[in-house]
């Protein structure tokens, strides 16, 4: 355990990256507990409560804490279950594209050679295209939906993994320890996953922190262009691409899902920015 | 440095020739027929099978390809299956809107981020660094589109001091010469429609250049910092060059190469970001008309834009691969 509590000491000196973590409990709690904090189903319709503002505002109500959008739904309930979504996307996401960079950048490192320049040749091709773009193009072959954008944000965040895994077990794969192992017969899988592989994880835990930020981010966006999720799921960059039409008459439908979403990416940044601090200190110096 | 461009040249082709291939195999991974997407439920078997042989679907695969790399070669990018017009024509009629709001965007985020960058530099673990670098952190995290919604609700809507949407208004005509407005307007000594593109174009050159400017000023504070612990700095120092001096002269200068090699690499991913922001102010550029083409399944229009794009992201990495060879010999040499 002394390892661990090492680590908790080290990463609470960052006060940004604890302010991130408790953002990402926050969500957690959020999205674990959905059908207990909101006071309504994100679906549930109220239209003789169309366009309330927000509780605060002058004829806001209590019953609606956040206001309601033009279909009288509750804006703070839609928020609430949004969060589901949102870590849902961040995990499915990032699941794809770290397990088949894992795949790609160990294989390609640790075979070297022409194995190594092929697989690294696929990476190039795909980063010669801008990320959203490329969503854009697979989401345009599978048809927009909330899955072809998750299939999509983890397709193209693949290189960006097979690039840190393949770097990270380049400067591995010629240890001592690597090579003691491979002299008491162990075989090639084994010394790429249960070998080489724990000893690369700290760059690849920062990646994939900061990759979910990203991913969530992206998701909006596809969502907000109307390639991602369709109404009426909460979907946060879904809602505010709804309410587009409301910016004069009610912002309130604008603001607070943007918000959701911004200090989701900004939690997640900040505890990327706080592992990288602890686990990786000298990817840090490299700015 | 001959034999490096050359090199660095050369290995440009299999990455070209494999964004042809992820192109051109859209339309066949896309489930169902094209042709029969083209023309609706309620087209025949003979008119599906004409538009087929028309569109060249009955060939085998690979001399579809290669029909379509000699299209591409001939400079021929297909035709809009909606408007029927030349994919080529329409996209040169948006994409000036596209560079002219991206160039902008980019002005702004190296004027400000390189500013806030050396101002945390130089006065490290300030009240001033602490909130620019909270800032930039927040810049990276914020989503463009509602950056760029907040922007017109506070400026727009509130205040009124700015166009909510668009390029310019309709009182104004501007003689199309180079396709930017604010150059297109100046050259015909037309003020008043300068100051309009001008209005126009402020709001979503903040909100498309936030992220950059954030990474910018990142960049810039990492390493004039790194630039600052150096030798020659204590020299300059100890000879008696003033603050200034020593900020501006000795160390910005060395301390720029990093951050140029990233505002080259993000010149490519901006075009890109400008598709969500020109759908947040309907700014009529490529963005805007690549995500209808998505809704319409236009795919000639998807195919050629992404190929384009990827094209001009290409060379702009090849070019900034080369600037940086010629700065730092180290590159070059290895």
């Amino acid at each position: 355990m002394e390892p661990f509590f090492e680590f908790i000491k080290q990463y609470r000196k960052n006060r940004a990256a604890v302010f991130g973590f408790f953002i990402a409990l926050a969500l957690v709690i959020m999205a674990i507990f959905a059908p207990w904090i909101a006071p309504y189903l994100p679906a549930d319709q109220h239209l003789a409560d169309r366009l309330i503002p927000p509780m605060w505002d002058a004829g806001g109500s209590a019953a609606h804490l956040l206001g309601t959008d033009d279909f009288g739904r509750d804006l703070f309930s839609r928020i609430i279950y949004g969060s589901r979504i949102s870590l849902m996307v961040g995990a499915i996401s990032v699941g794809v594209s770290l397990s088949f960079g894992l795949v790609m950048g160990i294989t390609a490192a640790y075979f070297g050679g022409k194995v190594d320049l092929f697989i690294m040749r696929i990476v190039d091709i795909m980063l010669a295209i801008p990320a959203i773009l490329l969503a854009i193009v697979i989401v345009s072959i599978l048809g927009p939906s909330l899955y072809s954008a998750m299939t999509a944000i983890g397709i193209v965040g693949i290189p960006t993994y097979a690039r840190i895994v393949r770097a990270s077990v380049l400067a591995e794969r010629e240890k001592e320890y690597v090579i003691a192992s491979r002299i008491n017969g162990s075989s090639n899988l084994r010394l790429m996953f249960a070998v080489i592989l724990p000893n690369c994880a700290s760059p690849i835990i920062v990646q994939a922190t900061m990759g979910f930020a990203s991913a969530v981010l992206e998701a909006a966006g596809l969502s907000f262009l109307g390639l991602g999720a369709q109404p009426p799921t909460p979907e946060w960059g879904a809602m505010l691409s709804d309410s587009l039409q409301f910016i004069t008459t009610a912002p309130w439908m604008i603001f607070y899902p943007g918000l959701a979403i911004f200090l989701t990416v900004l939690g997640f940044n900040l505890m990327g920015d706080g592992l990288m601090d602890v686990l990786d200190p000298k990817l840090k110096e490299k700015g | 440095m001959l034999s490096y461009v050359l090199k660095r040249l050369l290995w440009t082709i299999p990455t070209l020739f494999g964004v042809t291939l992820l192109v051109f195999s859209m339309v066949h991974l896309t489930p169902g027929d094209p042709a029969a997407a083209i023309l609706g439920d309620k087209a025949n078997a003979r008119s599906v099978a004409d538009l087929r042989a028309k569109m060249g679907l009955d060939k085998p695969l690979y001399q579809q390809y290669f029909i379509y790399i000699n299209h591409l070669a001939h400079g021929d990018f297909g035709r809009s299956a909606n408007s029927n017009e030349e994919v080529m024509t329409e996209f040169l009629d948006r994409f000036p809107a596209t560079v002219e709001l991206s160039l902008v965007a980019m002005l702004i985020a190296v004027f400000f981020g390189i500013g806030a960058g050396i101002i945390s530099a130089v006065k490290r673990y300030s009240i001033f660094d602490y909130g620019s670098m909270f800032g930039a952190l927040a810049g990276v995290s914020m989503p463009v589109f509602w950056l760029g919604l907040m922007l017109i609700y506070f400026f727009s809507v509130k205040l009124g001091w700015l166009p909510v949407s668009g390029r310019l208004g309709y009182e104004f005509d501007i003689e199309h010469v180079t396709g930017l407005y604010l150059v297109d307007s100046l050259i015909a000594h037309d003020y008043a429609a300068f100051w309009d593109a001008l209005k126009h174009l402020i709001l979503p050159a903040i909100a498309l250049g936030t992220i950059p400017m954030a990474i910018i000023a990142r960049m810039t504070r990492s390493s004039m910092i790194e630039v600052m612990k150096e030798e020659y700095i204590k020299t300059a120092r100890a000879k008696g060059c003033t603050r200034f001096q020593v900020i501006f002269i000795h160390a910005l200068r060395n301390a720029m190469m990093p951050v140029i090699t990233v505002i080259g690499l993000m010149l490519g991913s901006l075009f890109a970001g400008a598709i969500l922001t020109e759908t947040t102010f309907s700014w009529p550029g490529i963005g805007k008309w690549l995500v209808n083409a998505v809704y319409q399944r236009d795919f000639a229009i998807i195919q050629s834009t992404t190929l384009i794009i990827a094209i001009v992201f290409i060379i702009i990495n090849f070019i900034v691969d080369l600037l940086y060879a010629f700065i730092n010999p180290k590159i070059r040499l290895s």
